[in-house]
């Protein structure tokens, strides 16, 4: 009973095969576990947007949609129709083919990452050998796109939204990509299902995740940092920035096209979060080893859906940064850190089992958290900003 | 050779020749991003799915945006009034059909210098870095250091316009 309720899906998806003939089920398969993901995760992004409505209300003492439904739960239908009858608007001197293609483009882009995760114990779509690697060759793709929505609108607002976009995104990806490849250099692959693999122990009913290390929590807090700022999300929002650029590279989207844009950054939310959890948190596993009765995939989502909550959390309580501000914390902050974690990661590696590993790869970290951090404070020009180029 | 290899193949061609006849930089910018993808996808074709991840990752990912950043910072985004092509475009293709000449010849004649392959070989990423870090670490960091005098120089130079103008 266990194992069916763990591999339901997956026994579902061969039950549907074998309704098929044999030449035509490797096909059928990959389709059934296509159409899966591009029904369940636009779904829930619907359950988000309420979610984070009602979140966000609450933080700010109000009561939020309550009108639709129970409770405000049909929001997103109501949602939903009204971008789909709305009137698609298409600024006059605005470069149609690019316009139209940036949307489709970043939501494909956005889509093809979740082929790579892992949901479940063997719920993944493909298992490449580099899937880690695809999955961020995904991710730098859809900059692009967000480039092409921000020029080709020809908009000021747009370019200079679509501009801090791809200059924010390039600038964390680099401490993104430095903080997953610790993880790669503990688990020796770059396979998704490999690393959730590694880290699917326990010793004393407690999880072997890579949070609980030092060189993993470390780089869990430059991963989640890095993900919100690749994200868009407040407070790293500058793209969108409401007060000062209208709504950014999507201004002059309307009608479903803006709903493309929205439901690919809440995509995103969803793949990143989701690869966080495949990285350090452990993937499908349980977090005691007497819960290893309940479905792999209801702690897949769940660890996806908290990670998401956290997100919603602090975009109701954080300001938003100043480009400068962002700036220099990708580079001056974020990114040694993740350097210094990267050589951590690799002491831990040859220092052996045993508590002197602990000890000493914690200190490393906490010196260096303590010392960039009260440098960058000393150092503290955190008056009015100082322009270089545009005096 | 199959179906796959020719739609692939024009559609990375197709990409190439946009980027050299379009008008608008910004679309020759987005024209040549889709001659980087069919290339990653050739490399896919061929079962490489390191290089072709990596070649997305740091072809669409990186180089694509600095092109666009190079080209909207610049004045180069306004579109040109006469023909786009050059005057001397002649020589271009001259030196052009030479240089395909040589690495069509170089091609052509290297399945005689390398051993002979039967089988497709399977090539993991493992065995790729083991290679970048064992056999082949000096030239990586050559080009790695090659990479971060040219990342400071690029910053030099940068900033020397400012002193000078102050």
């Amino acid at each position: 009973m266990i194992e069916t309720m763990d591999q339901i899906f997956v026994l579902l998806q061969h039950w549907l095969m074998g309704l098929l003939p044999a030449a035509l089920q490797p096909v059928a398969g990959v389709v059934l576990g296509v159409v899966a993901i591009v029904c369940l995760f636009p779904a829930l992004f619907a359950l988000t947007t309420v979610f984070e409505r009602k979140g966000l209300a609450r933080i700010q003492n109000r009561i939020g949609p309550n009108r639709v439904g129970p409770l405000g739960i049909l929001q997103p239908v109501a949602d939903g129709i009204k971008s789909l009858i709305k009137e698609d608007i298409v600024p006059l001197c605005a470069d149609g083919v690019v316009h139209f293609l940036a949307p489709l483009l970043l939501v494909v882009a956005v889509f093809m990452g979740f082929a790579v995760l892992p949901m479940g114990r063997n719920m993944v779509l493909v298992d490449m050998d580099a899937g880690l690697l695809f999955f961020f060759a995904m991710g730098a793709s859809t900059e692009l796109s967000v480039f092409m929505a921000g020029w080709s609108s020809r908009n000021k607002y747009s370019l200079l939204g679509a501009m801090r976009a791809v200059a924010q995104m390039i600038s964390y990806e680099v401490p993104l990509l430095m903080s997953s490849l610790s993880v790669v250099m503990i688990a020796g692959s770059l396979s998704l299902t490999k690393i959730v693999e590694a880290q699917n122990h326990y010793t004393w009913g407690l999880p072997h995740w890579y949070i609980f290390t030092p060189w993993g929590l470390a780089g869990f807090l430059t991963y989640a940092i890095a993900t919100t700022a690749e994200t868009n999300r407040s407070p790293f929002d500058l793209p969108e920035g409401e007060s000062e650029l209208v709504a950014g590279y999507h201004t002059e989207y309307s009608g479903f096209k803006f709903a493309l844009f929205f439901l690919g950054e809440y995509l995103a939310m969803f793949s990143i979060s989701g690869l966080g959890t495949t990285l350090f948190l452990g993937g499908w596993s349980a977090p005691f080893s007497f819960l290893g009765w309940v479905p792999s995939w209801f702690w897949f989502f769940s660890k996806m859906m908290l990670s998401i909550f956290v997100f919603i959390w602090m975009r109701g309580t954080l300001p938003r940064l100043r480009q400068d501000q962002l700036m220099n914390f990708a580079w001056k902050f974020v990114l040694p850190l993740t350097l210094v974690n990267l050589m951590v990661t690799v002491l831990w590696r040859f220092l052996g089992d045993g508590w002197q590993r602990w000890v000493f790869c914690s200190a490393i970290l906490i010196v260096a958290y303590a010392g960039i951090g009260l440098a960058g404070m000393r150092r503290g020009h955190f008056g009015p900003r100082r322009y270089l180029y545009a005096e | 050779m199959n179906w796959a290899f020719y739609l692939i193949a024009a559609l990375t061609v197709a990409g190439g020749l946009a980027a050299v006849l379009l008008k608008n930089t910004v679309h020759c910018a987005l024209a040549l991003t889709v001659a980087f993808a069919g290339l990653a996808l050739f490399f896919l074709q061929l079962d490489a799915q390191f290089a072709g991840f990596a070649q997305i990752l740091v072809y669409i990912g990186a180089v694509a945006i600095l092109i666009v950043f190079a080209i909207l910072l610049t004045r180069g985004s306004e579109t040109p009034k006469g023909s786009v092509f050059s005057r001397n475009w002649l020589a271009g293709l001259a030196i052009a059909a030479g240089v395909f000449a040589v690495l069509g010849w170089a091609v052509l004649h290297s399945a005689s210098v390398l051993p002979h392959e039967t089988a497709a070989p399977t090539v993991t990423v493992l065995q790729i870095g083991n290679a970048l870090m064992g056999r082949y670490v000096l030239p990586l960091e050559i080009v790695a250091l090659l990479l971060t005098a040219a990342l400071i120089g690029a910053v030099i130079v940068a900033l020397h316009e400012k002193e000078g103008s102050r």
